[in-house]
């Protein structure tokens, strides 16, 4: 029993941990621009296929993937869905920072089915293996079976959120971006770069995106392209759970998520005798987003702010 | 709106032959479609499916200025009500009149209920929280098997019929389906004049002002995603109708977001553009059928290109069914 309950404590916290990737991207680009980025979970995607191709160029030339060449194509795949991430919002959002809401919107979901074809014609419809980035060795854990890959993106994901956490609280960079964030007007009038914030946003959220995909693919050993849209719309449900806007409402929202998704999954079938399989697994998420909506719409560290004061004016 | 772009049109003479040729051109293809061969007019069956989708779609994106990505939803109430009430599933089988009555009544509920935890928060979380129920929709539909077969969905579903004419010829189809989205689109056309269309307007263009002057915003959002709801239910049992067999397949994802990019590149809040969008969309993959991927990927790019350099759509907002009346009585 006490086996089991690790295991599954384990398990929620290595998928929390890549939800909590993806959320903040998600609650970031929110913060500045008050827009839901539908294109989000396409990076999460295009992070696992980036991987994939640097590591397949890096077996060409050295023969054999050493922790070197990971530690190359990890980063050097993140770093460039990032500059992807500022080249989007450059081309499709940025024309439209002063239109309805419902343009960028529109827009993201445009990029995102570009993307999805896009990679579908380029790498086929079909799922692809994909190769662990961590050996795989098992240990042993009072009952509970934890894996070398689970530690692996554990240690990669606390690694990444505490790198972001320190850059936004600690850094000039952070400054400018959570200023922008709290009024993107005042901040304008203040003379802050708010070009430079939005860039900044689009590059981050989609790097630790990415580094989600490549993180999920190991761990389930499987890219398609078609793996950011559940997953997206479970990240972006964490995010609004956390208070959508806040960066550690994100981690938190993240964690909840999975540990309720883990627990009633495995809890499910047994509370309704079997009617309720696990195959309602994505249910649960939704359901929560309900009532999260209905009880605490700002979420657990979220302010509590009117509709009406997130509205941007157009500019006339 | 459009009056006013009307008459300030500097030639009004070439916009009236315009629309007399669009008119002549719709005629035209009315009329025409009865005699084509049958698998022509199932194409042109499903063309007008989703001219009705585009227009109960275009309420609350057009009009109320909300994304809604989960219509496929109400879709598939309205076909899976159908394929319940009047097949041997269930060994029902009501008459095809009462079905569209209860699976439009049954819409609009679904509309509302889930329509009340959001739009009276908050209304951006809409997007999100409609492509959750769409997914769900689907997975229960899919697992359910006692009541909905299922991934294998219902067959043998009941021939349709109207005040004791029977239909189920493609033919016959299409006349219900013209008829249907002709009601509909005036209903709706008449809805966007009238005073809650003028508010959707309002909330659309700014929120807060609508507000500011004493407009219910909810109530007029919820009314808005409710007859949206409705029309996608309808729209659902004429098309199990018309396929006899329904399955969770035709309900997925990509289905809703092909309606939101019809109504995008048609011409948001127009009607017209809807019937051109539906076009460009369902009549371009009929003909290029071996680039049916990259047909998806150019449609992708030219959603981005068409909000950026021309958010109205293809078809301008003043060229409108208004126009075309003009067009055809003179001013």
């Amino acid at each position: 029993m006490l086996g089991t309950l690790i295991q599954q404590t384990v398990n929620a916290l290595t998928i929390g941990s890549i939800y909590a990737l993806i959320a903040l991207g998600y609650t970031m680009v929110y913060g500045v621009l008050r827009m839901i980025n539908f294109a989000h979970g396409e990076m999460f995607m295009l992070g696992a296929y980036a991987a994939f191709l640097a590591l397949t160029l890096f077996v060409g030339e050295i023969g054999a993937i050493g922790a070197l060449g990971l530690t190359i194509a990890f980063f050097g795949a993140v770093v460039a869905v990032g500059f992807f991430g500022v080249g989007i919002e450059r081309l499709a959002y940025k024309p439209l920072r002063n239109s309805t809401r419902l343009a960028p919107m529109l827009s993201s979901l445009g990029v995102s089915l570009t993307l999805v074809t896009g990679i579908q014609i380029l790498a086929g419809p079909q799922p692809v293996a994909f190769p662990s980035f961590f050996p795989t060795t098992r240990y042993d854990f009072m009952g509970g079976t934890v894996t070398s890959v689970q530690i692996g993106i554990l240690i990669a994901a606390f690694v990444l959120m505490f790198a972001l956490y320190t850059l936004v609280n600690r850094s000039r960079m952070g400054i400018i971006v959570r200023a922008v964030s709290e009024s993107r007007p005042t901040a304008q009038l203040l003379g802050i770069n708010v070009n430079l914030a939005i860039s900044a946003v689009f590059f981050a959220g989609p790097l630790l995106g990415a580094a989600g995909g490549i993180l999920y693919a190991s761990y389930y050993g499987i890219m398609s392209p078609s793996m950011g849209a559940v997953i997206g719309l479970k990240a972006f449900t964490a995010a609004i759970l956390g208070g959508i806007g806040s960066i550690p409402g994100a981690m938190l929202g993240a964690y909840i998520l999975a540990f309720v998704e883990v627990g009633g999954t495995a809890l499910l079938p047994l509370i309704t005798n079997g009617v309720l399989g696990t195959e309602y697994r994505d249910v649960l998420s939704f359901v929560i987003l309900i009532l999260v909506l209905l009880v605490k719409p700002a979420g657990i560290l979220g302010e509590p702010v009117s509709e009406e004061s997130m509205v941007y004016k157009r500019e006339f | 709106m459009s009056a006013v772009g009307i008459s300030q049109s500097p030639k009004p003479q070439a916009s009236r032959l315009v629309a007399l040729l669009v008119l002549a051109a719709i005629a035209a293809l009315v009329a025409a479609t009865p005699f084509l061969p049958n698998y022509h007019i199932r194409v042109v069956n499903s063309l007008l499916i989703y001219i009705l989708l585009g227009i109960g779609l275009n309420i609350v994106i057009g009009y109320t200025g909300l994304l809604d990505l989960g219509f496929v939803a109400f879709y598939a109430v309205g076909a899976y009500t159908y394929a319940l009430l009047a097949s041997p599933q269930l060994d029902l089988h009501l008459p095809f009149l009462l079905i569209v009555g209860i699976a439009a009544v049954l819409g609009m509920i679904t509309g509302i209920l889930l329509g009340i935890p959001v739009l009276k928060l908050r209304g951006d979380y809409l997007a999100i929280v409609t492509l959750g129920f769409g997914e769900i929709i689907r997975i229960v539909v899919n697992n359910v098997d006692w009541l909905t077969g299922g991934p294998k969905g219902i067959a043998r579903l009941d021939k349709a019929s109207v005040l004791g004419v029977e239909i189920a010829r493609p033919v016959e189809i299409y006349w219900l389906l013209l008829v249907t989205v002709f009601l509909v689109g005036l209903f709706v056309w008449r809805l966007e004049r009238s005073i809650l269309g003028k508010a959707w307007a309002a909330i659309r263009e700014d929120q807060d002002a609508a507000r500011g002057i004493g407009i219910n915003t909810t109530n007029a959002k919820l009314a808005a995603f409710a007859t949206s709801a409705t029309i996608g239910a309808i729209a659902g049992t004429i098309f199990a109708a018309s396929q006899r067999f329904v399955s969770p397949e035709s309900f997925t994802l990509q289905e809703s977001v092909l309606i939101v990019l019809m109504i995008v590149i048609g011409g948001i809040g127009n009607i017209l553009g809807i019937v051109a969008g539906a076009a460009i969309l369902i009549l371009l993959p009929e003909m290029l059928r071996e680039f049916a991927e990259w047909r998806i990927l150019f449609l992708g790019i030219l959603m981005v290109v068409l909000i950026i350099v021309r958010p109205a759509g293809i078809v301008p907002r003043s060229f409108g069914p208004e126009k075309l009346i003009r067009g055809l009585f003179g001013k």
